[in-house]
């Protein structure tokens, strides 16, 4: 679907499922934000699962990323006000669940948006997500070589031999295929705001909403310790471990993920 | 300089798709002779059959042990996902079939196997299909046929049987520039010789009876695809860019992305066609896979010794294989093709067509059957088996002569290969 978010033009995955149903007026609307050079895609496990159990999911295509109108926007800050706007535009408070870069998003929105940010699930992340050097460098000059080293990089020794969840699947081919055809210079940029952003942990302090961290232990982007001072900051949050995903749990582990997100989004 | 962390090919063709079972601990595939697979439960299995969740139900549509060799072939070819098919032809045709409707039109290379010149000339017009035949030699011509309501362009990598080496690169960026996918046929080449989608190609199409098998023990054939063409933007590819009732109003570019080509093949065309790999078929095949390497390596060394001693021979009238400096794309090849252009050639024996039939009847080490790409040297003669069905005229336009004998080099010692050659082509010449 497409809709505007602060006069611009964004698209999104919602399982086929349109979101203004009248039966699903009260249900829980869900945002799900992707990571750096990534798109909504790397949500198909959960999209259409959510949306077709009592959830309005919304997978977005951030600005300049997918099929959503560019430029892509140029600080965490500055992304996490745009859920604010993406709030506004759905027309209700938002379970954000962000992975990666989109996890640094989901933390500074909820940290700042008050009530717009009805829960948080992160996942994917450390306290902080410093670049490798030789990732920036390649992505600054687009070329290939950085989708072959996030790849390479994001998933855990299992993910590399395989098999994929889904049925024929090469998944370090997928994560390749999805970051070289982001358009050129969103990487590099998405990359960069990752790695000066400092506020994550200043930021789970902040937050009182519900929230959920969910970490891979196998994950060498941001390995499991570097999320430590996140979760002690976050304190309330509920943590889920998964011992045999990487970086991407929502694509290595996609049933532990569903899991995860029932319970949080309708805690017994 | 750091390095991608991936296993590199020769490990891939082993292992990728594949853990050790861990139930039983099984290091081979394990053949999961099935039709079927126990749901969780009522939710589980609405999930599944509505694409909310990922897994196997039922085995025309997915197979664990299928699913292994389409996870491996898409790793060798640098695809996003692969979907395995009962033959090769149901490859060409699951994709075609996946992509295109009535109305629509193929740009075609017009040196391709007798099988898929049929379909495309013969078959898929009676669904409202069309195809435009052009040289493979010459991008510009696929560019001059290309129409409003042009689809497709489909070529194979090394033709069908001159060994014409097609330019992925110049062909990929003249369909792209009309908004078109770029499918290949590599079954000659194998991902060990060249990967097309590297070079821009958007659909890697095998029969994996050839070489990828390689024992000419079982019959399937791939549809690999590539991940990157955008089938949204151009309101081209409805199949794929529109809601689709048999699942719901789904849109498979919307919640797939890079996948929705192979996921609606899978979901649509082997549900409804049902063109399937068994399981069986997809255990033999992934064992020709797993030596992939070290056999086309010894195919393509094979090959270069045979066509040394067919230069020299004085019954040999030409030679066809990029290999030879005659051949027009002997530069081209070197170029796509540094490890070698493939182990099938073709070449003239002067007298004929009688002469050609002293021969194949004289050969006693290589096989005279219909196939190509198994360990054994085997032989044929198109114009009266696999290309029978062309006219006259479109057999000398794909350079298929009375007198041409195809051949696929087998893995034996060259020596012996070599000599059953020589002294075939020695009794040919006895009239």
């Amino acid at each position: 679907m497409r809709i505007q978010v602060a006069g611009q033009s964004v698209h999104a995955a919602t399982g086929a499922m349109a979101i203004d149903r009248p039966e699903v007026a009260d249900a829980p609307l869900v945002a799900l934000i992707h990571g750096a050079g990534m798109d909504r895609t790397v949500w198909s496990h959960q999209t259409r699962w959510l949306a077709h159990h009592d959830t309005r999911a919304v997978a977005v295509d951030l600005p300049g990323h997918g099929y959503s109108d560019g430029p892509a926007l140029g600080s965490i800050a500055g992304l996490a006000a745009w859920v604010g706007d993406l709030s506004e535009a759905l027309g209700g408070p938002l379970h954000v669940i962000g992975h990666s870069m989109g996890a640094f998003i989901g933390l500074e929105a909820a940290a700042t948006l008050g009530d717009r940010i009805a829960s948080l699930v992160v996942m994917g992340l450390g306290a902080a997500m410093p670049v490798h050097p030789a990732l920036q460098t390649a992505a600054d000059d687009d070329n290939p070589l950085a989708a072959d080293l996030m790849a390479g990089w994001m998933h855990g020794p299992d993910q590399k031999f395989g098999t994929n969840p889904t049925p024929g699947m090469s998944m370090t081919g997928t994560s390749r295929a999805v970051i070289e055809t982001s358009p050129d210079g969103v990487l590099a940029g998405d990359l960069a705001l990752c790695g000066a952003y400092d506020g994550a942990v200043d930021a789970g302090a902040a937050i009182t909403c519900p929230t959920t961290v969910v970490l891979g232990t196998l994950d060498r982007m941001t390995p499991r310790r570097s999320a430590q001072p996140l979760v002690d900051a976050l304190g309330h949050a509920t943590l889920v471990e998964l011992a045999t995903s990487g970086h991407a749990p929502m694509m290595e582990d996609p049933d532990a993920v569903r899991s995860a997100l029932l319970a949080h989004l309708f805690p017994s | 300089m750091v390095e991608p962390d991936h296993h590199r090919f020769d490990t891939r063709a082993l292992h990728a798709g594949q853990r050790p079972d861990p139930v039983t601990g099984s290091r081979a595939v394990p053949i999961h002779q099935t039709t079927s697979y126990v749901f969780d439960s009522v939710d589980h299995a609405a999930g599944l059959f509505n694409l909310e969740v990922s897994g196997h139900l039922y085995s025309r549509i997915s197979n664990p042990t299928v699913a292994v060799l389409e996870e491996r072939i898409a790793s060798l070819e640098g695809g996003v996902g692969a979907v395995c098919t009962s033959s090769g032809q149901a490859a060409l045709h699951l994709a075609m079939a996946t992509i295109l409707n009535a109305g629509d039109h193929v740009v075609a290379s017009r040196n391709i196997y007798g099988g898929s010149h049929n379909m495309l000339n013969l078959t898929m017009p009676r669904f409202g299909i069309t195809t435009t035949f052009v040289d493979p030699r010459d991008p510009r011509a696929f560019d001059a046929a290309i129409r409003p309501e042009t689809r497709l362009v489909f070529a194979e990598t090394l033709g069908n049987p001159g060994i014409e080496v097609l330019d992925v690169t110049a062909v990929a960026e003249v369909a792209h520039s009309h908004g078109l996918p770029l499918a290949v046929d590599s079954t000659f080449a194998t991902p060990y010789l060249m990967r097309p989608i590297d070079h821009g190609a958007d659909i890697v199409i095998h029969s994996v009876t050839k070489f990828l098998g390689g024992h000419g023990v079982a019959i399937g054939g791939v549809v690999v695809d590539g991940g990157r063409f955008d089938w949204a933007s151009s309101g081209k590819f409805p199949t794929l860019s529109e809601p689709y009732d048999g699942y719901h109003g789904i849109t498979f570019t919307e919640e797939f992305g890079t996948t929705a080509l192979s996921m609606r093949a899978r979901a649509e065309g082997l549900r409804d066609f049902g063109g399937c790999m068994s399981p069986a078929n997809a255990f033999y095949l992934l064992q020709g896979v797993e030596t992939l390497p070290v056999r086309m390596a010894r195919h393509v060394d094979n090959t270069h010794r045979v066509i040394e001693m067919l230069d020299a021979h004085d019954a040999v009238s030409w030679i066809s294989h990029p290999a030879h400096p005659s051949h027009p794309d002997h530069e081209l090849a070197a170029r796509l093709y540094p490890k070698g252009a493939g182990a099938i050639l073709s070449f003239g024996v002067h007298g004929g067509r009688e002469a050609g039939r002293r021969f194949i009847e004289a050969v006693e080490l290589a096989s005279h059957l219909a196939n190509v790409g198994d360990a054994k040297t085997l032989v044929i003669h198109p114009g009266s088996t696999t290309h029978q069905q062309m006219s006259a005229e479109d057999l000398a336009a794909a350079g298929i002569g009375e007198e041409l004998i195809r051949l696929s080099v087998g893995l034996e010692d060259p020596d012996d290969i070599c000599a059953d050659l020589s002294r075939a082509l020695r009794a040919s010449q006895k009239a």
